[in-house]
């Protein structure tokens, strides 16, 4: 068992080289605040790309970054709160959902593809990466994408490197966009609304001209004074704020209450960060359908504690740690309503047996495998950690 | 069956394909006339033809599929099509390959407003999803100039762009699901009405894949809420340096207009002469910007916006006061193109994109290349995102200016990379650039994106011809150098 920390790009291909030559896989990681997300696999040699890490390039007026991959969320987001800005994906850390602390790495973001409430308006991680440096599987150091937004030039890999947990290459540098950061945050709340009003009221709001940038639905146990919300996040400038949360009063009237400004960024961090279901003992579902279904999904296992994000497409689920984890009634709830589940947060026992990401079928599964194998043909990298044969 | 070598096709060989065809398709569905082919020969990358084998026109997946099965068993090249209105030759006709069409697959299947999404057949026209919506208030937010022509199959294949994109994203940014069919006939599904999948993302690397992974026959895409209220200013400018400093400070001050848009002094000559839009015709740049959403922020935007293009020795700054006045504002723009076609014989359109700090730099040194080669050139483009438009001017019939416009058009993009940018910002890079992507990737990026190829299409049939200047072989790409045993980095630390 070793651990590699590589300090520059031209060690990390070295070992992956070494790696490739020797068949031996790695485990390949950042700083491993997300390493229980996935499937449990049993590889002994970890590659963390930690010490490959600073800002390489920032130009707040291009509204472009460059990161080493094991820079520091916190070290970006500082960097850019200086010059008004953010990265607009709201990149959730999950420590306390995941019980993991300390500096989460911009790589093990990318990797990831999580993004949080503002996904659902502003994209995900995906629609923020422009281009990135990596080492594939076969020790090779590849780049794709490039320094502006628009961009066709050869086939969008940065896309793919999003969301696929170190299992197609190793990213060292990543190039992305950001944007300039809302000054003012307001919430307004519609309380003692069930799911399903909930969710309908939230799709009419967000199907208005009020340009909403969170639309949550929170159960009585989740939600701060004991009754049920639906919520929606306005952000902008003091003066928009005021207007659009007015013009969505007049036609939505049931959208009474409000949060300020420290309200909202408290109640849409604890949205994004999962905190209602952190400290609750049981595994918990990420679960991404059409919206108007959320409220489907959080009836399909009984007594299950859930919630809604992306205006009822994503729903937090909170199953009793046990037998399959409601693996299959979920599943198959989901399959009606199309969409993916994953199992988020489980037992290293539950995440070797129960399939984590929505399991492949045919064609779609063969895929999957042959463009696994077009970046890692040896399976050294993560083998496993998505998918149990590759 | 000697279809599919390189060295074409006998004539045998059609008849006996259009016959297999035919018993899969409508009758109609199969064109091997060579006069009806005539308008498979090129897209609007005219200056290379070529009439494919034949065209086939499925009118339903099932029919994509049977047709993809047999050109995969036979070996036969199938280049997908839609309306033809790639500027980068992406459905050009392979003499040794069919063409495949996709326009008769033109129906939208499902609007959910509830959802704000909408499922449609790769043949629908970008213009015909957002009519679609229309009534109820939405519209689908990417708009290529050629919209009223193209379909949403070609501009998943293109990752279309649009004057809107600076704010709403390209193509990608707005397509949830595709239903595909892979070059062996097999069909997946990707995505769907919801937000994130789990598992690779396909969807992210189809879309701008210029057809060479599979023929998309089903598209969902996201619908948006039309603005409470869209507004325009026309800035006019005394120098290039001054619009392009007032693009980056508006970008800089954390404004992103729905569209920037900038037209240099020939454009905007041209289109006034067209249109008679109402431009003013001393500016040496005239930007427009346009900016949607409630009215509180359009206002509060457009005096920010003011003040800096004041200090940006602004000459000319006008606000649309109601639709007619915006519309007109746009009807310039709209026209450059027709308008800048009726100044030569022809224009060579170019798409690279730059790091938005450098407009000023790189349109002068376009202007000197013009000087040098003594053609003309005239820009319009996408000035919010650094995605430039120059239209070369030449005149085909000319013996040696074809060549020299594309020479011209082919250092422009040099001089994009060079100077951080990239070959192609929405119109792909199909036939036209193919050659060129040494410019921007080593052949070991070159590997690894042909090697994704082979993940869809081993014996690459789908498309061969675009975006790779030299497409290798399979089984040359997979092949895996193993130094046994020898740990070439066997002094790292490891702990
Ligand atoms: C006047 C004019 C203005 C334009 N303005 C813009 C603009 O503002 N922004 C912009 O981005 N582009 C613009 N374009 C370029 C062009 O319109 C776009 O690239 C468009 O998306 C092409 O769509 P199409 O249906 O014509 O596709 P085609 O030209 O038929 O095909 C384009 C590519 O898509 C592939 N393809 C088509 N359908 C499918 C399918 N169903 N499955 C798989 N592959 C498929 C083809 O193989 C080809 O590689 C303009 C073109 C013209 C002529």
């Amino acid at each position: 068992m070793a651990r590699f920390l590589p300090q520059c790009v031209a060690e990390l291909a070295e070992i992956v080289a070494a790696a490739a030559d020797e068949q031996s896989p790695l485990a390949v990681c950042g700083s491993e605040t997300k390493r229980n997300i996935g499937r449990t696999c049993a590889i002994a040699d970890v590659l963390s790309t930690a010490a490959i890490r600073g800002i390489k390039l920032y130009e707040p007026e291009e509204l472009v970054l460059t990161v080493y991959s094991g820079t520091p969320l916190g070290e970006i987001e500082a960097a850019l709160a200086q010059r008004d800005q953010h990265l607009a994906f709201e990149p959730p850390r999950f420590h306390r959902l995941l019980g993991t602390e300390g500096p989460t790495s911009i790589g093990g973001v990318v990797a990831t593809g999580l993004s949080g409430p503002r996904r659902m308006t502003a994209g995900a991680v995906r629609d923020h990466v422009l281009g990135f440096q990596a080492v594939n599987g076969r020790g090779e150091l590849i780049k794709a994408g490039g320094r502006v937004v628009k961009n066709v030039t050869g086939y969008d890999l940065s896309k793919l490197m999003a969301g696929s947990f170190g299992t197609l290459a190793v990213l060292s540098e990543i190039t992305l966009k950001v944007l300039p950061r809302p000054a003012r945050v307001q919430t307004l709340v519609a309380q003692g609304v069930g799911a399903r009003e909930g969710v309908s009221l939230l799709s009419r709001a967000l199907g208005g001209p009020f340009v909403a940038s969170g639309a949550a639905w929170l159960p009585p146990q989740l939600a701060g004074n004991g009754d049920s919300l639906a919520a929606i996040r306005l952000e902008g400038t003091a003066e928009s704020v005021a207007a659009r949360g007015l013009a969505l009063r007049t036609a939505l009237s049931a959208f009474s209450g409000t949060l300020d400004h420290d309200e909202s960024c408290a109640l849409w961090q604890s949205v994004g960060e999962v905190e209602g279901l952190a400290d609750m003992a049981g595994a918990v579902w990420r679960i991404s359908v059409p919206p108007m279904s959320g409220p489907d999904i959080l009836e399909a296992v009984p007594g299950a504690t859930g919630f809604l994000d992306w205006g009822g497409g994503l729903v937090w689920l909170l199953v009793p740690e046990t037998g399959d984890c409601a693996a299959e009634r979920i599943r198959a709830a989901v399959a009606k309503v199309g969409g993916h589940a994953t199992l988020f947060r489980a037992s290293a026992e539950m995440r070797r047996t129960i399939p984590v990401f929505q399991p492949l079928e045919g064609p779609l599964a063969a895929l999957t495998r042959r463009v696994k194998e077009s970046f890692d043909p040896l399976h050294i990298l993560n083998p496993g950690r998505m998918y149990p044969d590759f | 069956m000697g279809i599919g070598t390189v060295e074409g096709f006998a004539t045998a060989d059609r008849a006996q394909v259009a016959a297999a065809l035919r018993s899969m398709l409508a009758q109609d569905a199969v064109i091997d006339d060579p006069i009806a082919l005539a308008p498979y020969e090129a897209d609007a990358f005219t200056t290379r033809r070529q009439a494919p084998m034949l065209a086939a026109l499925p009118a339903s997946t099932a029919e994509v599929s049977a047709v993809l099965k047999y050109c995969h068993e036979h070996a036969i090249k199938v280049v997908p099509r839609g309306a033809g209105t790639s500027l980068s030759g992406g459905s050009h006709g392979l003499a040794d390959g069919i063409t495949l069409g996709l326009a008769k697959l033109n129906r939208v299947l499902k609007i959910d407003y509830e959802n704000r999404c909408a499922v449609v057949q790769p043949g629908v026209t970008n213009l015909g999803i957002s009519n679609a919506v229309d009534g109820a208030g939405f519209y689908y937010a990417p708009d290529p100039s050629s919209q009223l022509a193209c379909t949403i199959g070609g501009n998943v294949a293109e990752n279309s762009g649009g004057v809107h994109c600076l704010k709403y994203g390209l193509t990608t940014n707005n397509i949830l699901g595709l239903e595909l069919v892979l070059m062996t006939g097999e069909v997946v599904r990707i995505g769907g009405p919801h937000l994130d999948s789990g598992g690779y993302d396909l969807l992210g690397v189809l879309v701008g894949s210029e057809g060479l992974l599979g023929v998309v026959t089903e598209v969902t895409v996201r619908i948006l809420p039309k603005p409470p209220h869209v507004r325009a200013m026309l800035i006019g400018f005394p120098t290039i340096e001054d619009a392009g400093d007032c693009v980056a400070s508006i970008i800089g001050a954390g404004i992103i207009p729905a569209g920037m848009e900038m037209m240099d002094q020939a454009a905007v000559r041209a289109a006034e002469n067209f249109v008679k839009a109402g431009y003013p015709l001393d500016v040496a740049a005239l930007l427009i910007v346009e900016l949607d959403g409630p009215i509180a922020d359009i206002d509060q935007c457009f005096a920010t916006i003011r003040a800096i293009a004041e200090s940006a020795h602004a000459v000319s700054c006008l606000e649309s006061r109601d639709d007619n006045e915006r519309m007109k504002f746009w009807a310039g723009r709209k026209a450059a193109f027709p308008a800048v076609a009726s100044l030569a014989p022809d224009y060579y359109c170019m798409d690279g994109t730059i790091p938005r700090h450098r407009l000023a730099d790189v349109l002068r040194r376009i202007e000197e290349m013009s000087a040098r080669c003594g053609l003309a050139v005239v820009n319009v483009f996408h000035a919010g995102d650094g995605n430039l438009h120059p239209l070369i001017l030449f005149d085909a019939n000319k013996t040696g200016e074809l060549a020299k416009a594309e020479k011209f058009g082919e250092d422009i993009l040099r001089l994009c990379v060079d100077v951080g940018g990239v070959l192609t910002g929405e119109h792909g890079v199909g036939v036209e650039k193919r050659d060129l992507m040494p410019l921007m990737f080593n052949q070991v990026d070159l590997d690894q994106q042909m090697r994704l190829k082979c993940a869809f299409d081993a014996q690459h049939l789908l498309n061969p011809d675009k975006v790779f200047p030299n497409l290798k072989r399979c089984a040359e790409l997979g092949r895996v150098h193993i130094h046994h045993g020898k740990m070439r980095f066997a002094d790292l630390p490891r702990f």
